[in-house]
């Protein structure tokens, strides 16, 4: 811990600086590659979408102990009512859980009595969920509707607060954080239910917490900034960068602690469920949105905000003045090769740092 | 702006907040503790779609009186806290339907069928109840027997209802004599059903059963005052165009009720009240059944041809009133599509309470340890910030289920334990804006004042956000996403609370002590920790 802090302090000076803004390329092919695989296991696999997309029944069946036996015990018990099983699965040892097409009413109560009798449990102990053909579309009819209004929202107000160029950077940043999130979900074949559905809309909102922080910085730093000649636009955002990493860290580590423990908590108690769902989408998604407020949102940013006429002239007379001073401005991270780079002291930096054992703390 | 603040204020405000919360919240005789979702104690929630059977857009009456006829099935399984809403308008609306507790299995099925509405000829009648034989044989009142006529007549008379035998009572296989009761002929043991039913204790009268138009039917009067044996149905609800309350234009006793047929209505209405006003009572009578119950029995006085009837019967406003609304919307034009069905037992919805409980517990505890860690003073300051919200959110919880039913399901605890992250997310930002006012070289005293001038942007924008997609999803969900958002946007709007009333008033409180500012590593906002050096340090 006391590590991260004195990262911090030297991050915030200035010391310590990870070039991120100027390595935008490298970044930019991790994240295409990430896009490009994504969307090939979304055409290629598609999602496994929960029942409640298809349409159909789900029954599930508490057990002491649920095996390979159980399987076919289930698959059994549904076949005598003489409905087809789509699936049986075993989730967290105790449930066997049990799909099938859609069923009338009478049928579900036809398999759930059988399920029941079978293993040996009273009927009400049976979950059952029944969906309707119609509900899954209509479920992501009303996300997609939500996702819109969202988005054309969200952009007013990034606009407003802040400026075009931070909203339309907030924005490719957020549909890189659910691209990749839902080509995780086709990668790895987890279930997509209502519930994750949820995650992923939370994902936006959580993902642009996370910018909205950082530009936030970002816009204190570059204020004035086309009136000197210190630093280009892409200096400042990179130091606003690094002054925000502890607390970006910090932010995602205490964000994602909780939604960890309902992995952890829900896996061991519950099997697979809404919680589950919920709170890998939300997993996935909090990992992903503070990759991309880091190294994608910022370095777009500046790409665009380099274009600008100021900035441009901006740029030349930093690099003008450079040449006549190679010194100046060193310690703002002008120079940006490899990361971290350790700058020659600057001014402030001048301290003597005491040797670990005799520094306070631990 | 910083010269002015006063930390005791804010605190004490806060602290009045929460007194007002908490005794709000256990106002005595009320609940006090949250609402369950039914997902977390147990039950049935079936989700449904109302539609038009030719696509048409349903009106908001439509929607209203499909809900009340819903209501009263649901009312009708006896089961307390059941709750019938509706969520969205026109063809989006979603009537949702939750039954706490255990449930039988066949609500489904009672739900979503269009409640039924005939008129079947009266082949028989009796009192509803057994009748001691030594009793006298009582006639029924003249005056409130309905009767049907044409609505050419100005003045209906009503015809006396049949005076019923009283039968020696027969026992039957009580199993025989749920509803409905019913046969495609009236051989067989039918005869000793109706003797042995009695209206008092049957559950024909709670409706909300399904009746084959097509066969004979046992049933009640709605109040059980008398049973009856009813031949096929002559008519069904969609025969009738219109029925309206209304007093007679000559004035008269009561209220009447006037119906207008189709035009395929009008034929068979005319066909059987010919065959009817030829009968002898009481087979001269047809009985409106809805739901399987006997809602009115009048007997016709002529033969209507034209397609238009009044029945009459000395009824009070709300009688004519609610037969007409029966008689108008019973057999709706609308068909219910069931989007969904969950039933979760009692005891699934106990362990994913108690699992949602520990991982919100779990996890406050990681972010816990992680604040104080890192953070040390501040970090409790922090901790003591969580706790407050937590008990705001709690007691909001409390307060809104009693207020407008907001009911805790297991996605709005997940919601809830997200939103312990991103009420920590607020202090962190807080904090590390005073520590990097530090870093710059101030002192404790002014950073926590300009720290908070420049986090508290930094929250609001990023709150924001957070309260703008809880709101998106809140206003164009259903279900539980909705209890997600809710609990998301609720949470979000406590943090900004806290972090204005709580956080920032005990920081500014703390930074005065001179234990904070002793530059202890202990504070979380050692200069030298910092990376500040004091003078003394540079020269050694």
């Amino acid at each position: 811990m006391a590590g991260l802090g004195t990262l911090g302090n030297r991050l915030y000076s200035g010391e310590v600086s990870y070039n991120i803004v100027g390595r935008r390329k490298l970044w930019y092919s991790v994240s295409a590659v990430l896009l490009i695989l994504s969307i090939a296991t979304l055409g290629i696999r598609g999602l496994n979408l929960g029942i409640e997309f298809k349409g159909g029944a789900e029954f599930s069946v508490p057990v002491a102990t649920a095996t390979d036996a159980s399987i076919v015990q289930a698959r059994t018990a549904v076949t005598s009512t003489g409905n087809t099983v789509s699936s049986v699965t075993i989730v967290g040892g105790s449930t066997v859980r049990v799909q099938t097409a859609a069923l009338t009413s009478e049928e579900s109560n036809k398999v759930s009595a059988e399920l029941a009798k079978s293993f040996g449990v009273s009927e009400s102990e049976v979950k059952v969920q029944l969906v309707g053909p119609t509900w899954g579309s209509e479920v992501s009819k009303n996300a997609a509707r939500a996702l819109v209004v969202f988005l054309i929202l969200v952009a007013l107000f990034l606009a407003m607060y802040f400026e075009w160029p931070m909203a339309i950077a907030g924005l490719v940043a957020l549909g890189h954080d659910v691209l990749i999130t839902v080509g995780i979900y086709a990668l790895s074949g987890f279930e997509v239910t209502p519930a994750s559905v949820i995650g992923f809309l939370t994902i936006l909102g959580y993902s642009l917490y996370d910018t909205v922080v950082v530009f936030d910085k970002v816009k204190e730093n570059t204020k004035g900034i086309t009136s000197g000649s210190r630093m280009t636009y892409s200096e400042a955002a990179n130091l606003a960068l690094n002054q925000t990493l502890v607390r970006s860290i910090n932010t995602s580590t205490v964000a994602l602690l909780p939604v960890l423990s309902i992995l952890v908590v829900g896996v061991s108690l519950l099997g697979a469920g809404t919680l589950n769902d919920l709170a890998l989408a939300l997993f996935v998604g909090m990992l992903v949105g503070t990759y991309s407020s880091i190294f994608v949102a910022t370095p777009i940013l500046a790409q665009i905000k380099e274009r600008q006429p100021e900035n441009i002239a901006l740029a030349k007379r930093v690099t003008a003045k450079r040449k006549n001073s190679p010194e100046a401005g060193d310690n703002l991270g002008a120079v940006l090769v490899g990361a971290p780079i350790v700058h020659a002291a600057g001014p402030r930096q001048q301290r003597v740092k005491k040797p670990r054992s005799r520094r306070s703390g631990k | 702006m910083a010269k002015h603040y006063r930390p005791v204020r804010s605190l004490v405000t806060m602290a009045v907040i929460l007194v007002g919360l908490t005794i709000w919240a256990f106002i005595p005789g009320k609940d006090h503790a949250p609402k369950l979702g039914l997902d977390l104690r147990g039950g049935t929630q079936v989700i449904l779609s109302p539609k038009t059977g030719d696509g048409t857009a349903i009106t908001p009456e439509q929607l209203t009186q499909t809900v009340s006829i819903i209501r009263q099935r649901v009312d009708g399984f006896g089961v307390a806290e059941a709750q019938v809403t509706v969520q969205g308008s026109g063809s989006s609306a979603k009537i949702i339907v939750t039954i706490p507790g255990q449930t039988s299995r066949t609500i489904v099925d009672q739900l979503k069928t269009t409640a039924q509405l005939n008129f079947r000829p009266v082949v028989a009648v009796d009192y509803g109840s057994p009748i001691p034989t030594d009793s006298p044989t009582p006639t029924a009142s003249t005056s409130t027997s309905p009767a049907v006529s044409a609505s050419a007549t100005s003045s209906p008379t009503p015809t006396p209802s049949p005076t019923p035998k009283p039968s020696p009572s027969v026992s039957v296989d009580p199993a025989l004599l749920a509803p409905p009761i019913q046969a495609t002929d009236l051989s067989g043991n039918f005869p000793e059903l109706f003797a042995a039913l009695d209206c008092a204790t049957s559950k024909i009268v709670d409706g909300g059963v399904v009746d084959d138009p097509k066969k004979y039917l046992i049933s009640c009067e709605k109040n059980g005052s008398y049973k009856y044996v009813l031949a096929p149905a002559d008519l069904v609800g969609t025969d009738i165009q219109s029925a309206t309350a209304g007093l007679p234009p000559q004035g008269g006793a009561g209220w009447q009720v006037e119906l207008k047929m189709t035009t395929e209505g009008a034929k068979k209405f005319a066909t059987s009240t010919q065959t009817l006003s030829a009968a002898t009572a009481p087979q001269n009578q047809f009985a409106i059944v809805l739901d399987g119950v006997v809602v009115s029995a009048p007997a016709v006085n002529e033969p209507i041809l034209g397609g238009s009837a009044v029945i009459t019967g000395s009824f009070t406003v709300d009688e004519a009133k609610a037969l007409a609304q029966v008689l108008k919307y019973g057999a709706l034009p609308i068909g219910l599509d069931v989007d969904e069905v969950q039933q979760i037992s009692p005891t699934l919805g106990a362990d994913q309470l108690r699992a949602g409980l520990i991982a919100g517990g779990f996890g406050l505890l990681l972010v816990i340890l992680y604040l104080l860690l890192y953070y040390r003073a501040l970090g409790i300051v922090a901790v003591f910030s969580l706790m407050v919200a937590a008990a705001n959110t709690y007691l909001m919880f409390i307060i809104l289920g009693r207020g407008i039913g907001f009911t805790l399901t297991l996605a709005g605890i997940a919601g809830a334990i997200v939103a312990i992250g991103i009420t920590a997310d607020s202090f962190i930002i807080y904090f590390e804006r005073i520590r990097d006012e530090i870093r710059e070289g101030k002192r404790l005293r002014t950073s926590v004042d300009t720290g908070w001038t420049r986090a508290r942007r930094t929250i609001l924008a990023a709150d924001f956000v957070s309260i703008l997609a809880a709101t998106v999803l809140y206003f164009l969900s259903v279900g539980s996403v909705r209890g997600f958002a809710f609990t998301l946007g609720l949470t979000t709007l406590v943090d900004v609370l806290v972090a204005f009333l709580f956080t920032r008033a005990v920081v500014t409180r703390i930074a005065n002590s001179n234990w904070m500012n002793s530059g202890s590593a202990m504070t979380g906002v050692c200069p030298e920790r910092l990376g500040v050096a004091k003078a003394s340090e540079v020269t050694q």
